[in-house]
């Protein structure tokens, strides 16, 4: 038997891994940042970390099926006269016509209101589809101001003042010129296939004082009929969620890292804002520091997946959270069935991110009329009612197994994490503790 | 002729009156007196009136304007005229910061000076100003004119797409992908016709010179890196 | 993220009215700021006498201080109380004496501004109401600037209203948010200022008093400035004898200036200025990005 000079088994550094060595070898190649849509793909402290305290003898359980879990939410009681009622607490998050086709979006629409909740326009103005298929229906108002007009505004239901998103909390939207077809660019008044960049701050205001006269504008062409949302990216949740109440918001929209974008940097998506779980609690305090929370309503987006993120969320203190990448995924985007698709596109069924490329094989993310053909507005409309109806039900289970009657009285004491960052970060004891990190 | 007085009358009457008007309405002359910088007056009007505003306004003023004729006796502060689809705003007096931001149409006219962001991101909107304008004005301009008889500041035309820059005096520097471009036939029947219609008789579209996009920028090129920033 | 509004006279027979007009001014922008508000007014110079504004949480605490400080100083010192602020006048050559002896003996009072001419008043509360308690509309003097608070990332206290002072006779309000002050508040420390809050204004007024200790003129701190500071801002300043504005190079932080042969004003918005004397006939602009104005007499 010999032991002489056996070899190491080669090993690949943890720091230049894979994707990090790709990366380099395409910024090499290329002279230009990756562009990529999608949120965060990193590994996060995220809602998984968290647990749910069910009842047993301290508290009591609620019966599943008989005994009543209301679900249903008040948006914009506030200021505004015609406040929002949605049977369910998850609204379908803001996504432009233009980075999703028109039938993805009216099927957004049909899923939304046969669940009994909001769908949200985008960068991009109102289209009929979504207008026609969803009851209640969120106007983005952002800082590019693309196909912003009146009409519509009176049309909404409400009106989201866009500041900033998870994916990019201080960065502007962009479409690549593959997906800005003639009725898109239309709808934009931008030329036919350009490189679309939006701005970063609003053309007519910067700052919470001229955000408050911004406000006073809208609400009077509106008669102050419509509640105004803010929508921020969550980055520093505890000052922005004050300011947006100072400035007259009905309701906060906060949106972590984990939040998709159609396109923008990937040093961005990967390296700017903080996690969505880390939002909500400085966001709450916020609102009990001003004495406005349930009254101010929040709602918290980012990587929300099922209905324990919903209940999560919730008792983290949100009123309300808001889907966009699981919606796109309940009407068929990154679905295996196309995998010799993806695969042709160097990419996999899970993984599919170059959404502004506007070659998905789903038909969501383009507006290439051979792809978008393949997506039924109906069949995925059904998809997302679906998947909505089982978060629900997935909430309702979590809530009733904690005793209550309402998912709005769920509690941070109702929850115990299971990582020393997800206590300090969501501010409730590690489990089997009494311990939160950084507070007692 | 109807008159508010905006020291006795709430802003949200005054706005709620305008509102209920529609197209056939007798009440087509309206006088508000007493502005005193007050924001958001007049706005989202959706009406063929005439509105006469006597003394100078804050913000917004005759935001997301459709049809109606406003006349400011005065000056107005930032965002005047923001979003305006039709009809026609005039300012006999300066205007603040975004005068005619993301405007789609209408006419914006400015008596006096017009501050920085001037036209900032507009979309249609047609904008004479017959002092000097700002820095930074007509920012990710998209569409329509803006006719300037005095000079502009800097960066100009920042980021422009399709609209068209009509300076007669100075320009103290262009913005990214902003040059100076010939002066066509069609360019100097547009500038003609809104020189006409802003009421200017002294000057004639040959003292002008026009500015638009080199169009360089409208798709990602490494050789044009620097300017994403 | 504020309002601000400014004042200089140089007609002197407005001087008597010159808080009666910064009091209207403010009043116009306490919507752009309801947290809070403050005021500096300067007065003329009283013959070798330095005033020091003193704030206390504790008013009551002021009526036993002159008989105190004298006693400790030898010499005598008038106090007069206006609500939570009480003006200190000392002979200039015990001053240095006085600030010790305030600052071992009575930590409890916070000094608010010192100089030969300027008094500064600041509260958190409704401006209008700020403005009120203290008698702003009684006040006289050469030039003043009044600033309404809406706080972003610093805290609603009594010392993070503005004008934040920083050396004798200077004070300094902010519109807006600097990104850089956290670096540079340390770079200032080391060199051996102190800070009081955690606001960035304070930064601002600290940089700029720490140029002109260095020699440089207020223009001159100002135009330094332009290089130092990053983020947003437009910044009245007030010296002993003059009155300053500055916007960052960007400049969307509104800002309205109106001069006639009598006064110049400042203003957040127009609404500010309208009621000002023959405000109609007023040379009225807005200040161009990266450019220091400055009046002095």
């Amino acid at each position: 038997m010999s032991y002489a000079n056996p070899p190491t088994v080669p090993r690949k550094s943890a720091t230049f891994d894979d994707y990090t060595l790709s990366e380099i070898r395409r910024a090499a190649s290329t002279g230009i940042y990756d562009i990529r849509g999608a949120g965060a793909k990193r590994k996060l402290p995220h809602f998984d970390d968290l647990l749910f305290l069910g009842a047993s003898i301290s508290r009591y359980p609620l019966e599943g099926y008989r005994e009543r879990c209301d679900t249903d939410v008040v948006l914009g009681a506030r200021f505004a006269k015609k406040p929002l009622h949605l049977k369910i607490p998850i609204t379908i998050a803001g996504m432009s016509f233009g980075s999703l086709s028109a039938n993805a979006k009216e099927a957004l629409g049909r899923g939304a209101t046969a669940a009994g909740t909001s769908t949200t326009t985008g960068d991009g103005g109102m289209s009929v589809e979504e207008r026609g298929q969803s009851k209640t229906l969120v106007y983005q108002y952002l800082p590019s101001r693309y196909g912003m007009n009146p009409e519509d505004l009176l049309k909404a239901d409400a009106i989201e003042i866009v500041i900033g998103q998870g994916a990019k909390p201080g960065g502007g939207g962009m479409l690549l010129g593959q997906k800005i077809t003639d009725r898109i660019a239309g709808m934009r008044t931008l030329p036919k296939g350009i490189d679309q960049r939006s701005a970063s701050r609003h053309p007519d205001w910067t700052g919470p004082d001229d955000l408050e006269i911004k406000i006073l504008e809208l609400r009077e062409i509106t008669d102050w009929q419509k509640p105004i949302f803010i929508k921020v990216g969550g980055a520093r949740p505890y000052y922005d969620v004050a300011l947006a109440v100072k400035a007259g918001a009905d309701v906060v929209v906060v949106d972590g890292m984990q939040g998709g974008t159609a396109a923008t940097q990937e040093v961005f998506i990967e390296n700017v804002g903080m996690p969505t779980l880390a939002c909500i609690r400085p966001a709450v305090q916020a609102l009990q520091d001003l004495g406005v929370h349930r009254k101010v309503q929040l709602i918290i987006s980012g990587g929300i997946r099922n209905g324990a993120d919903v209940a999560k969320a919730l008792a983290l203190g949100a009123d309300a959270v808001s889907i966009g990448t699981a919606a796109l995924v309940a009407l068929g985007d990154n679905d295996p069935v196309h995998e010799q698709e993806y695969a042709a596109l160097g990419t996999t069924a899970g993984a599919y991110d170059d959404w502004h490329e506007g070659k998905d094989p789903a038909g969501i993310t383009t507006q290439e009329p051979s792809l978008t053909a393949r997506l039924d507005p109906v069949l995925a409309g059904r998809r997302l009612a679906n998947y909505l109806k089982v978060m629900t039900l997935e909430a309702q289970t979590v809530a009733r197994a904690c005793g209550k009657n309402h998912l709005h009285n769920l509690e941070p004491e109702d929850l115990c994490a299971l990582t020393v960052e997800a206590a300090a970060m969501a501010r409730v004891p590690l489990a089997g503790t009494d311990w939160i990190p950084g507070r007692f | 002729m109807r008159t508010v007085d905006l020291s006795t009358t709430e802003l949200r009457n005054l706005n709620q009156a305008l509102h209920e008007l529609s197209e056939g309405t007798n009440e087509t002359e309206w006088q508000i007196t007493n502005p005193r910088g007050s924001h958001a007056v007049a706005v989202g009007v959706n009406a063929p009136i005439d509105v006469t505003i006597r003394g100078s306004v804050g913000y917004y003023c005759g935001g997301m304007n459709r049809l109606a004729k406003i006349t400011v006796n005065g000056s107005a502060g930032p965002g005047v005229a923001e979003n305006m689809m039709s009809g026609e705003i005039i300012v006999k007096g300066d205007a603040s910061q975004y005068a005619g931001a993301t405007g789609k149409g209408g006419l914006l006219v400015i008596e006096g000076n017009a501050s920085s962001r001037c036209g900032i991101s507009m979309k249609g909107i047609d904008i004479v100003v017959r002092g000097n304008i700002g820095h930074m004005s007509a920012f990710m301009a998209q569409a329509g004119n803006l006719v300037v008889c005095g000079d502009a500041g800097d960066a100009l035309g920042d980021s422009i797409y399709e609209a068209k820059l009509f300076v007669r005096g100075s320009v103290k520097s262009l913005g990214a992908d902003c040059i100076e471009k010939e002066m066509r036939p069609e360019h100097t029947e547009v500038l003609g016709n809104l020189l006409h219609r802003a009421g200017i008789t002294n000057l004639t579209p040959k003292d002008f010179k026009r500015y638009g996009s080199a169009r360089k920028l409208y798709n990602f090129s490494i050789d044009h890196a620097d300017a994403y920033g | 993220m504020c309002g601000i509004v400014g004042l200089f006279i140089k007609d002197e027979s407005l001087e008597p009215n010159l808080g009666e007009m910064l009091s209207g001014m403010l009043g116009t922008m306490c919507d752009r700021g309801p947290d809070s508000a403050g005021f500096a007014v300067y007065g003329s110079p009283e013959n070798g006498v330095v005033k020091v504004t003193l704030q206390s949480a504790d008013p009551a605490q002021f009526n036993s201080l002159q008989t105190k400080l004298s006693k400790i100083l030898g010499r005598s010192v008038a106090v007069t109380s206006k609500d939570t602020h009480a003006i200190l006048r000392v002979d200039h050559d015990i001053f240095d004496t006085t600030r010790e002896v305030l600052r071992d003996q009575f930590p409890q009072f916070r000094v608010m501004a010192v100089g030969e001419r300027i008094e500064i008043y600041k509260e958190v509360g409704y401006p209008t109401d700020v403005a009120g308690r203290f008698g702003l509309a009684n006040m006289r003097g050469t030039h003043g600037i009044g600033h309404t608070r809406m706080a972003t990332e610093s805290a609603v206290t009594s010392i993070g209203a503005h004008p934040f002072s920083t050396g004798s006779d200077q004070c300094l309000v902010h519109n807006g948010s600097l990104s850089n002050h956290n670096n540079l508040r340390r770079e200032l420390k080391h060199e051996g200022r102190t800070f009081e809050t955690e606001n960035d204004t304070e930064v601002a007024a600290a940089y700029l008093s720490a140029q002109m200790d260095k020699g440089l003129s207020l223009g001159a701190s100002l135009e330094k400035s332009l290089g130092d500071l990053d983020g947003f801002y437009t910044f009245v300043v007030g010296t002993r004898d003059g009155f300053g504005v500055l916007r960052d190079p960007v400049a969307c932080k509104p800002a309205v200036l109106a001069e006639t042969d009598r006064y110049v004003a400042f203003g957040s918005e127009y609404r500010a200025l309208v009621g000002l004397p023959d405000i109609e006939s007023a040379r009225v602009w807005e200040p161009e990005p990266a450019t220091v104005y400055f009046w002095g007499r």
